[in-house]
């Protein structure tokens, strides 16, 4: 096949509530190749996971709505899709891993009920065979003894292993992609770890995409060949993860950057903090988004958007500012 | 933060402290009461000034040990020496006066505040409770502390669903200072807070511990951030002590295998580092306190268990000065 397997273009999400329109997702552009692993990271109430549902066409409606966009996965524009159609893609070409475990398993069905539920529907394999495989796949992201944990229900299982329930879930019907919604957020680092390792071999293995969304950006670094980052609903730079992090060009990546402390770094008295507060996506200020908070900022920022350009080959940014000359001007407005 | 272990006075002094939670009723523990063994013989010491880095997996007990130093917990056994005093034996008048001298900061900004009372009032409530302001000086230290703390005092007026994670955090710093403690428990302050955010409440504690000459409890489990504001750092493992280390020490010569294998899971945010990095992927999930493995309770998950490890409790030695592990290995 050619051309990416997944095009997102000029993506859009709002919620309409009674505060007013949130632009949760607002015209989004990005490609993933087949094989390749994203991550999407930016802090909380970004877009992230808002942006991944709308690929399935998982908003809540209302108050969501996809107002513009397509999302061409193998070239087919999903979001032109019937019904139906949309069910055969979800689970099986597309899987999806949220967050919080407990709530994305159903908490009445034995594990080996729910994966060979999901085997039965998408490929059609008869009850034995698809319990057969069910413990194959337990077996596969590590569960001991999986035949007998299969008549287990998930409250039964540690956090850690019913996050690798979920992805033996996930990488039953052998998807193209796999979107993996802070996978480990809730985990302890040795088990975040296990777990990651896992999704990357795996993935690996299988030749499955993966997009990761974290904000974590370490867990990028590890995990990702290619990174989009988010703010306010945008995406404000994107770049092969090399690139990214060496050559940053957006004054928020920048900002996320020097803000953590490395481990592999002299340890710093003081952290470099983004000041301010991220903004109310209901009630964006003109111009661009970060500009309240940006140390780069220029007169122009506060008046008109800047949009996403190449800033060097495969690397494009958001901003009006050359953040490699550029001196930081005083006067952030906070809070 | 600030390396003044210069005097070297022990503030709090911890010492084989255990708190086991009883289990009763349930429908698997109707006949026989069982325990949970959340804290199970800890040791360790705080200096004056200092920061004791306090990290581990969840549920290995870091908030019941420091709830315990606080004595909000009434420990099952030990002691816990807070300027030579046992805590432990304090009557309950004494034990009130005491307690000024050492507040608790929380994780969750969301749930450690009442949502019914404004800012102010909730900076002020410490107060009133010690005696320590009333009238119009009590608005004016309110109004003071909210400045320490990088707010606006016009927002003492606003209750906290007006406020976003990371001010609701600085209210709870406040809320701790108000009393002029001498010991904080950080449990966890920044973990529910946003990356961008994180970095301004760390700034804060580091500059108001030099401020008051402050000692932090610094419960945490993003060991980038551990190292960054700690002096000493003590890793726990299922309700005991694994290793205490100064910082550049447990970071730089770590020698027991789960501190280890928690340093190299923290991955580093820039990928040429990562890819040349060697990784120790642990196997094996976390174990129950309700019943930990024989031995050293490590011994499933460890890469280089020997035949005792599943026998012997190891103890917690010291190999260097100021080093200490609980390992067979050393
Ligand atoms: N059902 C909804 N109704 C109204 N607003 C919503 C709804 N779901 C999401 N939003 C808004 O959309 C925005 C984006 O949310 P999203 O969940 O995508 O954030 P995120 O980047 O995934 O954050 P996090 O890191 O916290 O998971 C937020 O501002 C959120 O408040
Ligand atoms: N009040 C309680 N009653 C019974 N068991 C308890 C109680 N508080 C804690 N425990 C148990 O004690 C153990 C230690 O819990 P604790 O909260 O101290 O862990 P922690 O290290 O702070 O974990 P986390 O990183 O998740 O906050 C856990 O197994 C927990 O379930
Ligand atoms: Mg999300
Ligand atoms: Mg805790």
């Amino acid at each position: 096949m050619s051309g990416p397997l997944l095009q997102v273009k000029g993506l859009s999400t709002h919620f309409f509530t009674q505060e007013g329109v949130v632009k949760a997702v607002d015209d989004i552009t990005y490609n993933l190749a087949e094989g390749e692993t994203m991550g999407l990271v930016g802090e909380s109430g970004c877009g992230k996971s808002v942006s991944a549902l709308s690929i399935l066409r998982l908003i809540p409606n209302p108050p969501g709505r996809i107002v513009a966009g397509e999302v061409l996965f193998q070239g087919q524009d999903l979001l032109q899709m019937g019904d139906d159609e949309i069910r055969q893609v979800r689970g099986h070409r597309i899987a999806i891993i949220f967050q919080e475990p407990m709530t994305s398993l159903n908490p009445v069905l034995t594990v080996g009920r729910q994966i060979s539920e999901a085997l039965e529907l998408h490929l059609k394999m008869d009850h034995k065979r698809a319990l057969e495989r069910s413990v194959e796949l337990l077996n596969m992201v590590g569960i001991p003894d999986a035949g007998r944990r299969i008549k287990d229900y998930p409250h039964q299982f540690s956090g850690g292993m019913r996050q690798r329930v979920m992805i033996a879930m996930a990488l039953s019907c052998d998807p193209k992609l796999l979107i993996a919604d802070e996978p480990t957020t809730a985990l302890d680092v040795t088990i975040q770890a296990q777990i990651l390792e896992l999704i990357k071999n795996l993935a690996r293995e299988t030749g499955t995409a993966v997009m990761i969304i974290t904000h974590n950006l370490g867990v990028v670094a590890r995990y990702a060949d290619w990174v989009n980052v988010m703010y306010a609903g945008k995406i404000i730079e994107s770049a092969q993860a090399g690139e990214l992090y060496a050559a940053p060009r957006h004054p928020y990546t920048l900002g996320l950057l020097a803000s953590v402390p490395r481990l592999d770094q002299p340890r710093k008295t003081k952290l470099a903090p983004i000041e301010g507060l991220p903004p109310d996506l209901s009630a964006l200020p003109p111009g661009c988004s970060f500009r309240p908070r940006c140390p780069y900022a220029v007169d122009r920022c506060a008046v008109e958007e800047p949009p996403l350009l190449e800033v060097a080959p495969g690397h494009t940014a958001a901003c009006w500012v050359d953040v490699r000359v550029a001196k930081k001007t005083a006067g952030v407005v906070h809070g | 933060m600030v390396s003044a272990q210069s005097d070297g006075k022990v503030l709090v002094d911890v010492q084989d402290l255990k708190m086991y939670f009883p289990v009763t009723g349930g429908i698997l523990f109707q006949r026989k009461v069982a325990d949970i063994k959340a804290v199970d013989g800890v040791t360790f010491a705080i200096k004056e000034g200092e920061t004791l880095g306090l990290v581990g997996e969840s549920g290995c007990g870091k908030t019941t040990t420091g709830r315990c130093i606080l004595q909000l917990y009434k420990p099952t056994a030990g002691k816990v020496l807070f300027e030579g005093t046992d805590l432990i034996s304090l009557s309950g008048g004494a034990m009130r006066r005491m307690r000024r001298r050492m507040q608790l900061i929380f994780q969750d900004p969301y749930g450690s505040l009442n949502p019914r009372m404004t800012a102010g009032a909730i900076v002020e409530e410490p107060l009133k409770v010690h005696g320590l302001a009333k009238g119009r000086e009590l608005k004016e230290q309110a109004s003071e502390l909210l400045r320490t703390v990088g707010l606006n005092p016009y927002m003492a007026d606003r209750y906290p669903h007006e406020f976003s994670g990371g001010q609701r955090q600085r209210i709870g710093v406040a809320r701790a200072l108000a009393v002029r403690p001498s010991f904080i428990v950080c449990d966890e302050p920044v973990s529910a807070l946003d990356v961008s955010i994180q970095a301004q409440i760390i700034n804060l504690l580091g500059e108001l511990q030099e401020q008051f000459h402050l000692t932090y409890l610094f419960i945490a489990h993003d060991l980038a951030v551990v190292r960054h504001i700690s002096d000493r750092i003590a890793v726990m493992y299922l309700g005991k002590i694994a290793e205490v280390a100064d910082r550049k020490e447990a970071y730089e010569n770590p020698l027991h295998p789960y501190t280890k294998a928690l340093l190299s899971a923290v991955p580093i945010p820039d990928p040429l580092v990562e890819a040349k990095r060697e990784r120790i992927i642990l196997t094996g999930d976390v174990p129950s306190p309700l019943n930990p493995p024989p031995g050293c309770s490590f011994h499933p998950r460890c890469p280089y268990v020997m035949p005792r490890c599943s026998q012997v409790t190891p103890e917690l030695k010291e190999v260097s000065p100021g080093h200490s592990v609980a390992c067979h290995l050393y």
